[in-house]
């Protein structure tokens, strides 16, 4: 399994430091900033993970996360989620919509990459 | 009036909420209908072997009859009982209970009220937290750059070297987003700030705007004479605290200016002398539609019509978006009113002008001459849906009258209404068992 990591965020500066943090990490990692054509985009990108801010431009991440699942080719891609409200009702419906795990912003650099190397872990042995 | 002398509208009251005609009840007890109207109006005392009568054919103590609380005040704590769930064992003896202790029972029903206007604000604290759009954006856009912010700032304060390419953007970065965040913060504070101003908040904003213009009497002497504008009258009005308040009152006021313009009060009144109170004739005089001339009727000072003037206006969803009352008319605070009156009646027919005579159920037997149309209040284009108001003039009709097929009854909320047979009904009245 490769290292290639799809960020779909609209906050440029959280982008950029996600990308430093996990390329130094090892990954590879592309960027995407609108939620319209986010879901042909991934499809397209086939990464191995995807990082998927729920507040998009165009197509909230809960939309995108379940047309995602709906997809036979993708409905097994490890997805993280990140959301700034980290109410209970957020992360039942990331649950709902099939989130493979779910992140509140702030969130510090360290649980970033503590999670997305478990799911790559994960998604590895399966 | 002292409590022993209201016998007769006790009689009155309690026959109209079991649903008895004048002429049926005196027939039950051996007296004529008007000697019985009479006794109503507290015009003929009551006592002895007649009162006895009444009461049992009312299927009530004499001495509720005597000496009992009034219907609103158990109307009250039977709503009182019924929103807290109470055994319905007890709500039977509320009319027993205001009338031991008056003081008390009036205690429980102003706390009642009390609640219900506290439950209602809370309400819309709720609803703002959860749907209000601009404090979402806000929080979102603050928590979204303090996460880029924490994000770039452990990466910075991490040992070991960064090339500095990279250094230079990312303190870039976070001096870009502290700005915003500082920007964001302040922003999110002064609008928790202009919405919490600690005011004792009279309810929502459109009743803050209906006392304001009450206080005037409907009637803006400074707006008539063109010697103030309606930003000057609100910039000076203290009463409107909320900044929805001030904004809804502007609007009303801007079109108090138009309906001014349209139809100075001078040539209102000349015409007013020459048709008489007759808005149709008003509105070919003025060529204009009938909702200006019921808006100016409401609004002309006192003493020109021998009448008061009530009015109401909603939109499509039946929400109340201004009103002003007239004695004897309940006009509900709060939630849905009566789907029987004609203001709604001329919604379902969008333009057609609605004319009816109205009585309320269980108060004195008034009757109000209502005068009612739709409109629509944009016309977006085609394939753009209009939206509808509807507006309603009362004129209260002089003296009293007996209900009759050709007087519309309409209740002002379904909860309080004594109404036994009703289509419109949404919910059970806490009126209707018990009695």
């Amino acid at each position: 399994m490769g290292r290639h990591v799809l960020l779909v965020e609209d906050e440029p500066n959280i982008t950029e430091a996600i990308r430093f943090l996990l390329s130094r990490d090892g990954w590879t990692v592309n960027t995407h900033a609108s939620g319209t054509d986010a879901v042909e985009v991934i499809r397209v990108a086939r990464p191995d993970l995807v990082i998927l801010d729920v507040m998009l431009p165009g197509k909230s991440g809960m939309d995108i996360l379940r047309d995602l699942r709906d997809l036979d080719e993708l409905n097994d891609m490890p997805v993280l989620m990140l959301t700034a409200r980290g109410q209970m009702r957020d992360r039942d419906m990331a649950e709902k919509a099939g989130a493979s795990r779910f992140m509140t912003k702030p969130f510090s650099n360290t649980e970033v990459l503590n999670a997305v190397r478990d799911l790559h872990a994960q998604a590895s042995q399966s | 009036m002292s409590r022993d002398t209201l016998t007769g509208s006790r009689i009155r009251e309690r026959r109209l909420i079991a649903g008895l005609r004048q002429a049926n009840l005196a027939r039950q007890v051996g007296i004529s209908a008007s000697y019985l109207n009479l006794i109503e109006h507290n015009r003929r005392r009551i006592g002895g072997k007649l009162l006895v009568d009444i009461a049992q054919v009312l299927g009530v103590e004499p001495s509720m009859l005597s000496e009992g609380a009034e219907a609103a005040l158990i109307a009250s704590l039977r709503e009182a009982a019924a929103d807290m769930g109470t055994v319905v064992a007890d709500t039977d003896k509320a009319d027993e209970f205001a009338g031991r202790f008056p003081g008390w029972a009036e205690v429980l029903a102003t706390g009642h009220r009390r609640i219900a206007s506290l439950e209602r604000t809370i309400e819309i604290l709720s609803d703002r937290l959860t749907h209000d759009p601009h404090l979402a954006a806000s929080l979102h856009e603050v928590l979204s750059t303090a996460t880029a912010i924490r994000a770039t700032a452990s990466i910075l304060a991490e040992p070991g070297e960064i090339d500095p390419q990279w250094r230079n953007r990312f303190h870039r970065n976070l001096n870009e987003d502290s700005l915003r965040l500082a920007e964001s913060s302040k922003s999110l504070v002064n609008y928790l700030d202009e919405s919490d101003t600690g005011h004792d908040r009279r309810g929502s904003p459109q009743e803050e705007v209906e006392a304001y213009v009450s206080s005037f009497d409907h009637h803006f002497e400074a707006l008539e004479d063109g010697s103030s504008d309606p930003d000057t009258l609100i910039n000076e009005a203290k009463s409107l605290t909320s900044t929805a308040a001030r904004q809804i009152a502007r609007e009303i006021l801007k079109q108090y200016v138009r309906d001014v313009q349209a139809m100075p009060l001078g040539q209102f009144q000349a015409a007013l002398k020459f048709t008489g109170l007759e808005p149709l004739a008003l509105a070919q005089e003025f060529n204009t539609d009938l909702a200006s001339i019921f808006r100016r009727l409401a609004t002309l000072p006192q003493g020109i019509l021998p009448t008061e003037v009530g009015l109401v206006v909603c939109d499509a969803s039946g929400s109340i978006l201004f009103r002003k009352s007239v004695t004897g008319f309940a006009l509900p605070r709060f939630g849905a009113s009566c789907p029987h009156w004609p203001l709604f009646t001329a919604l379902s027919r969008p333009m057609v002008p609605i004319r009816r005579r109205v009585s309320q159920l269980g108060r004195t037997t008034a009757a109000f001459d209502c005068l009612a149309i739709a409109w629509p209040v944009n016309l977006g284009g085609f394939g753009i849906d209009p939206l509808y108001h509807s507006i309603m003039l009362i004129l209260p009709e002089p003296g009293e009258v007996e209900p009759s097929n050709e007087i519309q009854p309409v209740g002002s909320n379904c909860r309080v209404c004594p109404s036994q047979k009703c289509d419109a009904r949404r919910v059970p009245s806490i009126l209707s068992e018990g009695f």
